[in-house]
């Protein structure tokens, strides 16, 4: 039979609203901009860009890490006084999440979501679960020195931001060996 | 290797010194140069300095035009991508995915059984940065059709609005937040062959309605949804009286005079655990009045704790349903439970053992069992299974007896 009129009216009044509200309010998508983390990072002198090729052997263990070629012939970076920052993508369940990183000499300094785009997995942004990373290597391997735990119901999200995470850590490597005047 | 350029001074003292030694006297003795001739060297010198200046100047400018259109090139083919991404826009921003999984059963007392259990295909659209379509096709057990045992059903079709940055809306076939399994169900992700029973018998998954909900998330790893939703049309005569599972009615045609309301709170604020609370309020579990069956209310409960190489997962859920007949029959309140510890020796290998206990309508849902099994993981998103489950009914009848299986499987995501 039919619902009482009661049931009726709070049933339509939350689908109403949500449509009404899905409709008129859409928040912007990006939490951080690229500028302005290079901005933080940098403390407004943020340096010029420079930029990995992939080529050789640099291409190769790019796309061992990632899983898949990485789409582009060269990834950009902002090195200075030892430091570079990276703001790399990857595709967690399946919409890219778009990431912020710093590595140091110590290893890896900062990582920040920019944003998020999957259903689900959001808690990846969040510093309870990315402050697992700072200090984090790279083994001989190319895998991050120790273990991070995940998310139930986010493994794909998880799994991006350590191939992020361990991309960022190779290609500083490379940074260091391109400026290295012995080398 | 390096190489090493002289400097233009090197160069001219160089000079200096060769058309000294050119001065020298035929007894080979050197000649002291006169001013005017070492004024004349010094001029050479200077046109020499000069035309290596600018040659040096002159190759700079080159290699800096070169660097220059070396940019301009890669721009170029950067550019390019963007805009064939552009003609084909869709193609970028629509995803595909999938998983399915293959499984051999041999039971105790059945006849041996292999099945394509699932063949599941993801599409989902992303229509602006903060509106998006995900979609779930599925076809269970390979063959769908009049007289065949299969059915193709799709399970979410939605669309997702992001109205804050912690808050979404969505609106159209969803899966009900609640439980481990019912939203995250990708074989690779979850211990056994089978799915477990309680979220099969207690928990209808995979449970999925129409309507709308709301989700939202604090920064401490807090959520919470709320969902208005069409009901169950629980039977409540025949073999299958009372049974939860067959009052899914998959929004196929739904019958919708009597709603249902979901609300699920969950943390997971420290990585490696979730802690989850949700109850569902069926306004009507039969969508029809006089039947003897009402209302009911589903409270399910549940823990996730994963630390290293162990994990832990114990769920709890309950329904209480009212109403004349359905009290009569004792199936008013059904439940159910586990508990599945978990070890993994090595990163591609996992070990478990799950203990279930169950209380539902039908006979041969009431029954406790013991499971053992291992997760072989070649790749992240592929996984071979194998376990051994013993099950004691709580009274032996026809199609509800004791039994021992071993079951393989197959799985894989993308």
């Amino acid at each position: 039979m039919f619902s009482s009129p009661c049931q009726s009216l709070v049933s339509s009044a939350f689908f109403f609203l949500l449509l009404l509200h899905s409709c008129f309010v859409v928040a912007d998508s990006p939490y951080q901009s690229s500028d302005a983390f290079l901005e933080e990072v940098f403390i407004d002198d943020v340096p010029t860009p420079q930029a990995i090729w992939l080529k050789g052997e640099v291409k190769e263990t790019t796309a061992d890490i990632l899983g898949h070629a990485y789409p582009g012939i060269r990834i950009r970076y902002w090195g200075k006084d030892g430091r570079t920052a990276w703001v790399l993508e990857e595709v967690g369940k399946t919409q890219p999440i778009t990431v912020g990183l710093v590595v140091n000499a110590d290893g890896l300094e900062l990582i920040r979501v920019l944003a998020f785009r999957e259903s689900r997995g959001w808690e990846v942004r969040y510093p309870f679960f990315t402050d697992q990373f700072p200090g984090t290597r790279l083994t001989t391997d190319n895998k991050l020195d120790r273990h991070i735990d995940g998310i139930s119901g986010a493994t794909l999200s998880v799994r991006a931001l350590e191939k992020l995470a361990r991309l960022a850590l190779y290609l500083h490597q490379q940074t260091v060996t391109i400026n290295d005047p012995t080398s | 290797m390096k190489r090493k350029f002289l400097s233009p001074l090197s160069l001219a003292w160089l000079l200096a010194g060769a058309q000294y030694v050119q001065a020298a006297g035929a007894n080979g003795q050197p000649v002291t140069p006169s001013i005017e001739q070492l004024w004349e060297i010094i001029q050479s010198q200077q046109a020499e300095i000069e035309a290596l200046k600018k040659e040096q100047q002159e190759t700079a400018q080159q290699a800096a035009a070169a660097d220059e259109k070396a940019e301009a090139a890669v721009v170029a083919v950067e550019e390019v991508d963007a805009k064939t991404a552009g003609v084909a826009s869709w193609v970028d921003k629509t995803t595909i995915g999938g998983y399915g999984e293959l499984h051999y059963q041999n039971i105790e007392g059945e006849d041996n059984d292999l099945d394509l259990h699932r063949f599941v295909l993801f599409f989902g659209h992303e229509f602006t940065d903060s509106i998006r379509f995900f979609s779930e096709f599925e076809i269970e057990h390979d063959i769908a059709g009049e007289g065949q045992k299969g059915e193709v059903e799709v399970e979410q079709a939605y669309v997702e609005f992001d109205l804050r940055e912690n808050l979404l809306a969505k609106g159209g076939v969803f899966l009900l937040p609640v439980g481990i399994l019912n939203e995250t169900h990708e074989p690779a992700t979850f211990y056994g062959v089978e799915r477990n029973d309680v979220e099969s018998i207690i928990i209808p998954s995979t449970w999925w309605e129409g309507g709308a909900a709301l989700n939202g998330y604090l920064d401490n790893g807090i959520s919470w949804d709320l969902a208005v939703t069409s009901g169950l049309e629980m039977p409540t005569t025949g073999d299958n009286a009372f049974r939860v599972r067959s009052g899914r009615q998959k929004v196929s045609e739904a019958t919708a005079n009597d709603l249902a309301y979901t609300g699920r709170l969950k943390y997971t604020g420290i990585p490696g655990l979730e802690l989850a609370g949700t109850v569902n309020y069926q306004s009507n579990a039969t969508q029809s009045n006089n039947d003897g069956l009402n209302e009911g209310i589903l409270y399910e409960t549940h823990a996730i704790y994963q630390r290293g190489a162990f994990g832990l997962r114990a769920l709890y859920a309950r329904w209480n349903f009212n109403g004349s007949a359905v009290s009569a029959a004792g199936d008013d309140n059904q439940y159910g439970w586990y508990v599945e510890p978990s070890y993994k020796p090595w990163e591609k290998v996992g070990l478990y053992t799950r203990y279930e206990k169950l209380d539902g309508a039908r006979d041969q849902d009431q029954f406790d069992q013991w499971e053992v099994g291992a997760n072989f993981w070649p790749h992240p998103d592929v996984v071979l299974k194998a376990d051994y489950r013993s099950r004691n009914v709580d009274s032996n009848s026809s199609g509800a007896d004791d039994f021992d299986a071993f079951d393989l499987g197959i799985g894989y995501q993308f």
